[in-house]
């Protein structure tokens, strides 16, 4: 392929697709048309269901047996792929597109070694053994793995998260493809790895010269890697344009409430009530005879029901399918702002607090050191955050806390009293002062109970009531976390991710808990409904003074409903303090590192820190101060050898770092440190 | 809950077909098993069976039992179908007479078998550690030792072999066997949140066990009844085969083998056909049992 100053690398013009199921076509995607220029990137965006996977999968002609692209055209590199034969459609696989896709752990083949895997990607297209061999290895060192000579002879459960979607970046680009899609590739990833992931992509492409669709529901991911950004909702593409006018100047109400839903630019639960998109998804291939987003929108009116709105662009090379784009900006709220937050009485007895805590798992006779001195207090109606990558220790300590896990030294107070380490030696009275909201609530609940028989089985073991009482307090439980009595009859398989995440919570709840640990309560959510259960979870702490010992990877989402935050590091405490200081510093190195490496709306921002190489293990752990391996303001042989203590560096803000806080203040203000310094290490 | 009889959805709330949709998903289960064509023809001529085992008398043409009201030894033909044996009774009501000491003992002993398993499964899987590795030894050296072996050596133990020991010994073999597959089930159910948080609010060991994980596993507690069903059509017979349970002049498939294998030349039809019969019964059964797996583990 010549390169010609630009051409079109993709081209989807008014694509339907279908999904068959019991014999009636029901669409998926309804008159979808975008294209990529070669060179640039396009994000797709929206929540879950609204076809934007199955928009890749007609793209590279993957669809489901039942799947069928009912009218449309789309072209690859000026070829029409629905045109495909047999023969031609196995050719456009092996060269001219590439997928990568969210969980890069299945991607690859558990039962060969990663050298053989990419060369495979170089032999299929005619090359010989030997050289593809070569050509495998010059790949690995193209995606920046360190060691390409040592991680060829790997299998693929050898390596990180990380370098795992390295390798399968690697074999999607051996061909280098006219078009390269991306299908959320950073979701399960860390931050700081999510980040060199991001930025390995961009150079990739910048160098290679590649058209690639980006499909992601984080704006933040989308803001940062894409030219344009198509959003869809409903199968329709209702709004489509470059990516900071599409984001800093929305005209679809359905954008702007995404955008609203959002905690960003440091917005906290004091500041108010998330706003929220009321209402659900239409159902997968209803027929909609008007605007798809009709029933959710505030600006609607008859016209919106009887009649499908055209992509109309305002300014050039950016359009909404709206007929009120005008107003789509002052889209009413659909939430009271106001919430009355009471004050944290730091007088008062904490509810909880942590001993100089430690945890210590044996694993093939290694001693893994999950928890490591770790000492804080979580007041009534206070939220502590939780922030780190994983294997930080943020899981252990909420199961210590719960005596899932049972500490190796150290204590867990509640209301001042020593609580048994075990929950099977506790009280019926801690265990129900303590209660959990988990990650996931599909597997939180069990599928074959409904919903009020869950209610009403906690309200009986929790708050100690049976019969009509328990019944009359299911439905008040209900009640408060917004489920309508309808589904107190269902089971929890008919809810959706939303209902199902409040019947966990009306759990966690029967039996008024004084703490609730919500580990990463909203990650498995779409924004919109995140939004609603992150309104909830502030509400019913604002009415009832619980406390929340909160654990996201989502940092606007713990800022939102933070009072303190603590940062942990190899199960160290690295920084501990108020929210807004955590955030706005000065802050610990990792903090500030972990800080700049997540991409936001705004765009711009935090310039990068990048942090060497992965997290060292916990089995053993670096001398001196845990960070200083990857440290970018390391200070030199103190750091390698002397562990700083964890020391309030200003009033209820703690750091265990060796520089003192004045200087990390000019530091930091001065700006990221110097690349090399990076590098050196 | 009775209140909430009318479905009609809240207004502004979403669509509703969910609950309908739980409901269509298990009668298209049912629909789609009855219509599978090789689980519809098991099903056909198990009911045959069974209907032969409840009424004998309007089926078989002769009487079934009684010696020598007949004449001896005649083969095949179109007064006797399958011919009369040697005490002169027609094999034709002694093969149909004969399922129904097979399709008490089988499933009785497949019952047996799939409950005591389901809880040996449920104690394993839930509490493992060591538990799990007494049981599990156990369990392997139980279903190290051929079947027919170690049923003789509890009938001799024990000096009796009515039909209810044979149901028993059956029961207690396949045990471990259903104990394996429901442990794995389980092993993987206790991963799952829900059993911690049933933890988290003071349930005891038995409430989690048998309220929160048994719904949950059902599903292979159904598969592996149906397969063992067969298994044990085919054990009971085998033992019937060397003198357990039924004794002669009760007609049974297997004791008419017994009785008359060794004079299988010239007399074939006294063994061929109570031998079909267990055949046609067996493989009806694991058909069935094909089609339910199939459409529970997809």
């Amino acid at each position: 392929m010549s390169a010609v100053a630009t051409t079109t690398a993709l081209d989807v013009s008014d694509l339907e697709l279908v999904y068959r199921v019991r014999g009636i076509d029901r669409p998926v995607l309804r008159g979808v048309s975008f294209s990529i220029e070669q060179g640039q990137s396009y994000g797709l965006v929206g929540e879950s269901g609204c076809g934007k996977s199955t928009a890749a999968l007609g793209i590279v002609r993957y669809l489901p047996r039942n799947g069928r692209v009912s009218a449309g055209r789309i072209s690859v590199a000026g070829r029409d792929v629905l045109g495909f034969g047999a023969r031609e459609l196995r050719e456009y696989h092996a060269r001219s597109v590439s997928m990568v896709y969210q969980n890069p752990g299945s991607a690859l083949n558990p039962g060969m070694k990663v050298g053989a895997q990419v060369a495979e990607a170089f032999t299929v297209l005619g090359v010989g053994n030997k050289e593809a061999a070569e050509r495998a290895r010059d790949a690995l060192g193209r995606v920046q793995i360190a060691d390409p000579d040592s991680v060829v002879g790997r299998y693929p459960h050898q390596l990180s998260g990380g370098m795992q979607q390295r390798v399968v970046i690697a074999m999607a680009l051996a061909k280098d493809p006219a078009l390269l899609i991306l299908d959320e590739p950073t979701t399960g990833l860390d931050a700081t790895v999510e980040a060199e992931v991001l930025d390995l992509v961009a150079n990739l492409q910048a160098e290679l010269n590649t058209a690639v669709l980006f499909i992601s529901h984080n704006l933040g991911v989308i803001s940062k890697m894409c030219d344009r950004v198509g959003v869809l909702y409903g199968g329709r593409l209702v709004e489509e344009g470059p990516v900071e006018t599409v984001l800093q100047n929305p005209r679809h109400p359905y954008t702007v409430g995404l955008l609203r839903c959002i905690p960003r630019g440091g917005v906290r639960k004091d500041a108010g009530r998330l706003d929220t998109i009321p209402g659900f998804l239409p159902q997968l291939g209803a027929s909609i005879a008007g605007c798809v987003f009709a029933d959710r929108c505030a600006l609607v009116d008859d016209r919106c029901r009887t009649e499908g709105p055209e992509m109309t662009e305002e300014t050039p090379g950016h359009g909404a399918r709206c007929f009120h784009q005008d107003r789509a900006r002052d889209l009413p709220r659909q939430e009271a702002l106001e919430i009355d937050i009471a004050p944290i009485d730091r007088s008062a007895t904490p509810v909880v607090r942590f001993e100089d805590l430690g945890k210590v798992f044996k694993q093939q006779g290694a001693d893994i050191h999950a928890l490591v001195g770790v000492s804080a207090a979580i007041w009534p109606g206070e939220t502590l955050g939780l922030v780190g990558e994983s294997g930080s220790g943020k899981t252990t300590l909420a199961r210590t806390l719960l005596g899932i896990v049972g500490a190796t030294s150290g204590a867990v107070e509640l209301d001042g009293r020593e609580l048994a380490p075990r929950f099977q030696k506790r009280s019926q009275n801690d265990l129900r002062a303590l209660q959990m909201v988990f990650q996931n609530p599909d597997s939180a609940l069990n599928r074959r109970h409904s919903v009020s028989r869950i209610l009403m089985r906690a309200l009986s073991k929790l708050a100690g009531v049976h019969g009509a009482e328990a019944e009359r307090r299911t439905a008040e439980l209900a009640e408060r976390v917004r489920l309508s009595e309808r589904t107190l009859t269902q089971k929890t398989v008919q809810l959706s991710g939303g209902l199902k995440q409040r019947v966990a919570i009306a759990r966690a709840f029967a039996g008024d808990p004084k703490l609730v640990v919500c580990d990463e309560p909203t990650s498995a959510l779409d924004v919109s409904v995140q939004a609603a259960i992150l309104n909830l979870l502030v509400e019913l702490q604002a009415e009832r003074g619980v406390s929340y010992l909160f654990i996201s990877h989502d940092l606007g989402v713990v800022r939102y409903i933070s009072d303190r935050i603590a940062v942990l590091y190899l199960g160290r405490v690295m920084e501990l303090g108020p929210a807004d200081v955590v955030f706005n510093g000065p802050h610990h190195p990792y903090t500030e590192a972990l800080l700049s490496a997540v991409p936001t709306i705004d765009g711009g921002g935090r310039e990068r820190i990048r942090l060497a190489g992965d997290i060292p293990s916990a089995a053993n752990p670096p001398s001196g101060c845990v960070f200083h391996t990857r440290c970018p303001r390391r200070l030199g042989t103190i750091c390698d050898e002397t562990e700083p203590p964890l020391v309030q560096v200003e009033e209820n803000h703690l750091m265990r770092c060796h520089i003192p806080l004045d200087e990390l203040r000019t530091m930091q203000a001065a700006g990221p440190p110097a690349a090399t310094a990076a590098a050196a290490s | 809950m009775s209140t909430v009889a009318s479905p009609t959805p809240a207004p502004g709330a979403a669509p509703a077909p969910v609950r309908s949709e739980a409901r269509t998903a298990r009668s298209e289960r049912l629909r789609l098993l009855l219509r599978t064509p090789t689980v519809m023809f098991g099903v056909i001529v198990i009911l045959f069976w069974i209907f032969c085992a409840v009424f004998p008398g309007l089926v078989a043409p002769y009487n079934p039992i009684f010696d020598n009201q007949l004449p001896t030894s005649q083969p095949p033909d179109w007064t006797y179908f399958f011919g009369t044996d040697t005490n002169g009774r027609d094999v034709f009501s002694r093969v149909l007479a004969g399922s129904r000491n097979i399709l008490l003992i089988a499933p009785a002993a497949t019952l047996l078998g799939t409950v005591l398993g389901t809880i040996i499964g449920l104690v394993t899987g839930y509490y493992r550690g060591v538990v799990d590795d007494v049981t599990s030894r156990l369990v392997d050296a139980v279903l190290s030792l051929p079947l027919i072996v170690t049923a003789i050596l509890i009938v001799t133990a024990v000096g009796n072999s009515s039909r209810w020991v044979v149901v028993v010994i059956i029961g207690l073999i396949f045990a471990p066997v259903v104990s394996r597959t429901v442990r794995a089930a389980v092993l993987s159910e206790t991963e799952l949140d829900y059993v911690q948080a049933a933890r988290l609010r003071g349930e005891r060991s038995h409430y989690i066990m048998f309220s929160e994980i048994l719904p949950n596993v059902l599903s292979p507690v159904v598969v592996e009844f149906t397969v063992r069903l067969g298994y044990a059509i085919f054990a009971v017979a085998s033992l019937t085969f060397i003198g357990f349970g039924v004794q002669p002049p009760s007609p049974d498939w297997a004791a008419q083998i017994n009785q008359y294998w060794t004079l299988i030349d010239p007399y074939w039809w006294m063994t061929l056909f109570p031998a079909l019969a267990i055949a046609s019964l067996v493989v009806s059964v694991n058909l069935v049992a094909d089609g339910i797996r199939e459409v529970y583990e997809r």
